[in-house]
This record gives C-alpha cells, sequence and structure tokens, in this order.
C-alpha cells in the first residue's frame, strides 16, 4: 500500500446521498483482473452512453474534475455491497481521498485497506465545500493526515477522526496482514483460551 | 458483579484477541465463507508467499458466476467464457489453499454462499462468522455474528484467522403482534427498513426481538437477517432458541454427541441479558405490517401493497426527497400511482434473501393451479432446496403454472451470471437490492416476497397476494 501523509488536489462535488457500490462499479465488471484498469468501470453506466462514450457533462468528465484526487461525496458513500472493487475503481481513476459526512462501514474498511483516505466531516460542512468546488471548478483541498487536518477551498480548518493505529499504518504504507502476524503469539495464546471454552470448535491443527 | 450484557456483546467479547490505539480490536473468526468474487485475496496471498492459516475453516461456494440452466453439462454449459473463468479460477485457489470444502458448479449441494453453509450447520450461536459478501449478516439467524467483509480483509482472515474491527453499538428491533396473512419475514425486514432508513443502522450490530421475530421459523430469520445490511447495519441478529437447536442438530457441521451437550450448554448462554442496554431501541408493530413492496432505488423506498407511489415533495428531509425524485425518475413511476396498478415484465424468486424451502412453497400455494401472464424464473438456493422442493412437487406446481424452475445460483440478483433484465424492464424481485442497473443497465426493480411475487407472475401487476390465499 502506498503510504498517505499529505495531498493537495483538485475535489470533484459528487455530493449525493447513498451512493450505493453498485453505481460506483456495476457488478459485470467485477471478474476483470486488476490489470484491466478498473478506473474504466468507476461510475460506469452514469458516466458513459450505452454505446461507451464518454458523456461529456458527467463531473468526472468535465476538464478542471478531470483531474481531481479528492471525491466530496453525501452521507452513507459506498453503501449496499462489500465490494472492493468500488475502492480499486475510485483509486484506480487517481483518487487518494474522499470527503463525506458519512460511509457505509464497509466501505470505509475497504478504503483503509487500499490507502485511500475516507475523510469524515459534518454534513453541514462538506455540502459547503461540495457547492464550493462546483461553483470554483479546480478549487483545491487540502489534507494532512498527521496532522488530521482538512483544509477548505476557503481556507476554513476542519479536523477529522481516525482511529490512531490505523493513522500510523496508512502513514507508513503498512497493509494489516503483517501488523498482524507481529501479533501470532497473542493469537495462538487466545486460541489455547478459546478452545478450551470451545472445544468442538477446535481446527485440525490447533494445539 | 458483571454489568448486564447483550448478546452481541457477549459474543464479541469472547471473540477479542487484543486491541490496538484508537480502539480497534483484532477478532477470532470461527468460520468463512467465500465465493468466485475475492479472488483478489487468493492471488495477494499468493504474491506475498503467504497460506492459508486454517484450511478447513474456510467454506467455498460457486453462486454468483453459475448458470441457472444447462447444468448438466458442467463447465462446458457456462456460455460466458469470464464466467467460467470465475468458477475454475475459485477451484484452482481452494485447491492452492488446501481449502476441501469447496462446494462447485457439479457438487451436488452446490448453491448460494448464505443458504449452503447453513444446511451444513455451520452457523451456531455465539460464532464470529465472515464472508466475502454483504449478506453474510443471514448468519445472525443463529445467535452469530456474520460480518461481511472486502477481499482485503478476506485476505487478512485467510491469512490469520482473525479482522481488526471496531465495535459496533447495539440496536435492538422489537416486533411484537401476530403477522397477519400474508406476510412474510421479508415483508418485516422491508417495513423496518423503511422506518429506519438505509444507513439508519450503519455501526450497529441489531438484534431482532419480540413475539413476532420468535414466531419466525430458521429460514424466515435468515430472510430477516439477510437484509439488515440493507439497513447499513453490520450486523442483524436473533437470540438462539429451540427452534434454533431443532434446526442444527444431527446437520454435517453442528457438534455431535457429548459436543452437543457441552455446544447446546453455551448455546443457552449466549442471549442478552434481561435487564441489557442497547444504544438504540426501535419498535413495530407487527399486527399492522402489509405485504410490502418498494417502489424507489434505495430499500427504504417501500410502501405497503395497499398504498400508493409516495409524492418526493411529502419527505421531510430535503436529500431524502431529492433521491425519491430521482428514484422515480428512474423507475418511470408517478406519485400517487397505485402499487397495485404498477405492472411488470418480469418475475425472480430467488437470492440468499429468498430461495429456501419455505419461500418456494409460499409462491407455489400462490401459484397452484393458476397460470403465470408474464415470464417468471424460480432459482432455488441450493441442490439441497431443489432436491426438497421436487420431492413436494413444487416444480411441478410452478412447471405447470409457466414458471421456469431453473439451478441454484444467485442469478438474477446481480446478473452477474449473465440472468439479467433488457434495458426498461420492470420485475418484481424476491432479492434484496433494488439499486439503479442492479439487474442489468437501466433495469428497474421492486423487492417483494416470494408470495408476492407469484402474484405478481399470475396478473402482471403488483398484485395484493392477499386475494390470491
Amino acid at each position: 500500500m502506498e503510504p498517505f501523509t499529505t495531498l493537495t488536489a483538485v475535489a470533484a462535488p459528487y455530493f449525493f446521498p447513498d451512493v450505493d457500490t453498485d453505481c460506483i462499479i456495476p457488478h459485470r465488471f467485477l471478474r476483470k483482473p486488476l490489470s484491466a484498469g478498473y478506473r474504466n468501470f468507476l461510475f460506469h453506466d452514469e458516466r458513459l452512453a450505452p454505446d461507451g462514450k464518454e458523456k461529456p457533462d458527467f463531473i468526472l468528465h468535465r476538464p478542471p474534475y478531470r483531474g481531481a484526487r479528492i471525491l466530496i461525496a453525501g452521507r452513507n458513500f459506498g453503501c449496499g455491497s462489500a465490494r472492493e472493487g468500488a475502492v480499486y475503481a475510485l483509486h484506480d481513476w487517481g483518487f487518494r481521498a474522499v470527503i463525506a459526512p458519512s460511509y457505509a462501514d464497509f466501505f470505509r474498511a475497504n478504503c483503509l485497506q487500499n490507502g485511500l483516505l475516507p475523510v469524515e466531516l459534518p454534513e453541514s460542512v462538506v455540502e459547503t465545500m461540495s457547492r464550493h468546488a462546483e461553483a470554483h471548478p479546480g478549487a483545491v483541498v487540502s489534507i494532512d493526515l498527521r496532522e488530521q487536518l482538512v483544509v477548505a477551498p476557503d481556507g476554513s480548518r476542519h479536523r477529522f477522526e481516525i482511529e490512531a493505529a490505523r493513522k500510523e499504518q496508512l502513514l507508513a504504507g503498512l497493509d494489516d496482514i503483517g501488523v498482524t502476524l507481529q501479533r501470532s503469539a497473542t493469537i495462538a495464546d487466545f486460541e489455547k483460551t478459546y478452545f478450551a471454552q470451545v472445544p468442538w470448535l477446535r481446527p485440525n491443527r490447533a494445539s | 458483579m458483571c454489568a448486564a450484557k447483550t448478546m452481541f456483546d457477549k459474543i464479541w467479547d469472547m471473540h477479542v484477541v487484543c486491541e490496538r490505539a484508537g480502539g480497534e480490536q483484532l477478532l477470532y473468526v470461527d468460520y468463512n465463507v467465500v465465493s468466485e468474487g475475492p479472488f483478489y485475496a487468493f492471488n495477494g496471498l499468493r504474491e506475498e508467499g503467504r497460506r492459508v492459516r486454517y484450511p478447513e475453516k474456510t467454506l467455498a461456494m460457486a453462486d454468483h458466476y453459475t448458470p441457472t440452466v444447462g447444468r448438466s453439462l458442467g463447465l462446458a454449459g457456462v456460455a460466458d467464457p469470464e464466467a467460467r473463468v470465475m468458477i475454475e479460477q475459485l477451484e484452482q485457489n481452494t485447491k492452492w489453499a488446501g481449502i476441501t470444502r469447496h462446494y462447485g458448479l457439479m457438487h451436488p449441494l452446490q448453491g448460494i454462499m448464505h443458504v449452503v453453509p447453513q444446511e451444513l450447520g455451520m452457523a451456531q450461536p455465539g460464532m464470529v462468522i465472515t464472508g466475502a459478501d454483504s449478506h453474510t449478516s443471514t448468519n445472525g439467524a443463529f445467535g452469530a455474528c456474520g460480518f461481511g467483509v472486502g477481499a482485503s480483509q478476506v485476505k487478512h482472515i485467510l491469512a490469520t484467522q482473525t479482522i481488526w474491527l471496531r465495535k459496533p453499538h447495539s440496536m435492538r428491533v422489537t416486533v411484537d403482534g401476530e403477522l397477519g396473512r400474508g406476510v412474510s419475514a421479508k415483508d418485516v425486514i422491508l417495513a423496518i427498513i423503511a422506518e429506519i432508513g438505509i444507513g439508519g443502522g450503519a455501526g450497529h450490530a441489531v438484534e431482532y426481538a419480540g413475539s413476532a421475530i420468535r414466531s419466525l421459523t430458521m429460514e424466515g430469520r435468515m430472510t430477516l437477517c439477510n437484509m439488515s445490511i440493507e439497513a447499513g447495519a453490520r450486523v442483524g441478529m436473533v437470540a438462539p432458541d429451540t427452534k434454533t437447536l431443532d434446526y442444527l442438530r444431527g446437520r454435517e457441521l453442528a457438534p455431535q454427541g457429548d459436543d452437543w451437550e457441552h455446544a447446546a450448554r453455551f448455546w443457552a448462554s449466549v442471549v442478552s441479558d434481561e435487564d441489557a442496554l442497547f444504544s438504540r431501541e426501535g419498535r413495530l408493530d407487527g399486527s399492522v405490517i402489509e405485504p410490502m413492496v418498494t417502489w424507489g432505488t434505495c430499500q427504504d423506498e417501500a410502501a405497503p401493497v395497499s398504498g400508493v407511489v409516495p409524492d418526493p415533495a411529502a419527505f421531510a428531509d430535503p436529500a431524502r426527497s431529492s433521491r425519491a425524485e430521482k428514484a422515480l425518475a428512474y423507475m418511470a413511476l408517478r406519485p400517487g400511482t397505485a402499487i397495485q396498478d404498477v405492472k411488470v415484465d418480469r418475475v425472480f424468486i430467488g437470492s440468499c434473501t429468498n430461495s429456501r424451502l419455505e419461500d418456494l412453497r409460499a409462491a407455489a400455494a400462490v401459484a397452484r393451479g393458476r397460470k403465470t401472464v408474464v415470464p417468471a424464473i424460480i432459482v432455488p438456493g441450493s441442490m439441497t432446496v431443489k432436491r426438497a422442493a421436487e420431492k413436494e412437487g413444487l416444480h411441478e406446481i410452478f412447471l405447470g403454472a409457466g414458471f421456469e424452475w431453473r439451478d441454484p445460483g444467485c442469478s438474477m440478483c446481480t446478473g452477474a451470471n449473465g440472468d439479467r433484465l433488457a434495458p426498461g424492464e420492470r420485475c418484481a424481485s424476491t432479492s434484496n437490492r433494488n439499486f439503479e442497473g442492479r439487474q442489468g443497465r437501466e433495469s428497474r426493480t421492486h423487492l417483494v416476497s416470494p408470495a408476492m411475487a407469484a402474484a405478481a407472475a399470475l396478473t402482471g401487476r403488483l398484485a395484493d397476494v392477499r386475494e390470491f390465499i
């Protein structure tokens, strides 16, 4: 996973409530290997006409937003299916952060696994930021993960929350497995106690 | 003295391996379920040179990409080459990982990843179960915590048998009263989602309680818990009782002999203490729930079958209002239209929500001796369900009425296997998602119960099933 420290980039407004992951990437593309370029499938049915041509008025096709690295989204963003392909598509398009009032639990977890920073800010703040980004195409937002700070295009500063251990992992670009396996002994100890309580669940190879 | 605990607290607490800064806890996983989807997870493990910690603790099902016709041809019957690769890839990946419980295309127990493991007795009270699919919440019917996860987390679970999670808050939804005629678990969960909203359960583990919930069969409880995620909830659960034990007894993965006695004693303790406190409480009167129909493109956009398509302007929340307006434009519906006047082009009975024997019985009771007027397909949740239904002669009722009787898989819920609607087509569907494009590009979905879907097939509209039973 690539580390996330700071990001200053164009923000694209996509402030709709309850955007589901079927909308972010339709299921029929989840069979594709990552090498197929998941950016091609991002918001596919909304972004492209049935003949595959780009809809010029779609927000991510309008010139200043095409290079956006930050998506400003609505509440409960990424609801529905747990498909990680939704995050792959956003990341492959070039997004490195989303700013929204809230996320579906799966989506947020999947973001954290892929170095796509899910920033959560109050709905009124996000709405204002979205309006600003819409009124001033190309407006830039800055995110500092270490300081847990967002600087909006109007200069206002907003602190966001993130779990301390997650933050360190993102800053270092470490994925979960390596971190967890450092605790192998703790897991083995847990198993001893646990399977004493529920012996019928003991796997064949657990001691 | 210990403070009173909820069922969820008890299960969570006994699975915590350790905690780290910021509040995430490492949770031990009892069982994990995959389908063809998370191939990225296996690829990742291979690339990183890792192995699967306990292959016997993961079950693998071919379901999303399996064709529902031409099964006797085996892989050769999978017309779509990419779908075939997905099915083959799962087989190769499970072989590589040493996962022997692989229920592939031609396995006699093949079926949906939220139907087959339960038939095998995998889901037991007190467990933490993960799955590479949001509907893993289905396992909550057994008093287990079922967490759906993405592919990276699947990879982590395969490698470590654990998962990092923040503990959700607890919420209890109580439904008392006797359910009316023609009202099923599907209608109860649609009514609950309509009440709390599709993001209403976010960050929460929901326990369903009350007499209406207790009266549900295990299959009904699976339908209920299955759709918890459609309210955004992390987990949906029902406390184990004698129905749970009766269901589990003798199943392949259930404890046997002395282990059974030991397990049953433990399971009896995995219920919420009487004075346990929940962060949130909700309450519904089960006796007033009607058969439900979704009219929009989110599951909380639902109305009783006796109702009308609402006016978006009537929503107090401007976000809900604009969402409803967009939904009605997509669904090509006008406010004020009676739900029962909405015509459908197709009917789908199946999916991990409603493809079990009881669901098929409910549909057959409506279809018996009648004729469909629109194309309608029935896709059983598993080969076991299919055989049981055929033993009862349900397939003859369906075939006689003009339904297609297919082979198991996710089918038209996601359309991954090619069972899709054409653009603009409108479907009465027993699945769980009515999102834009869910059943095919520009498809229009109305979520209903199996009995309601059967009534729609017989009338070509969203008819009230109560007129047929």
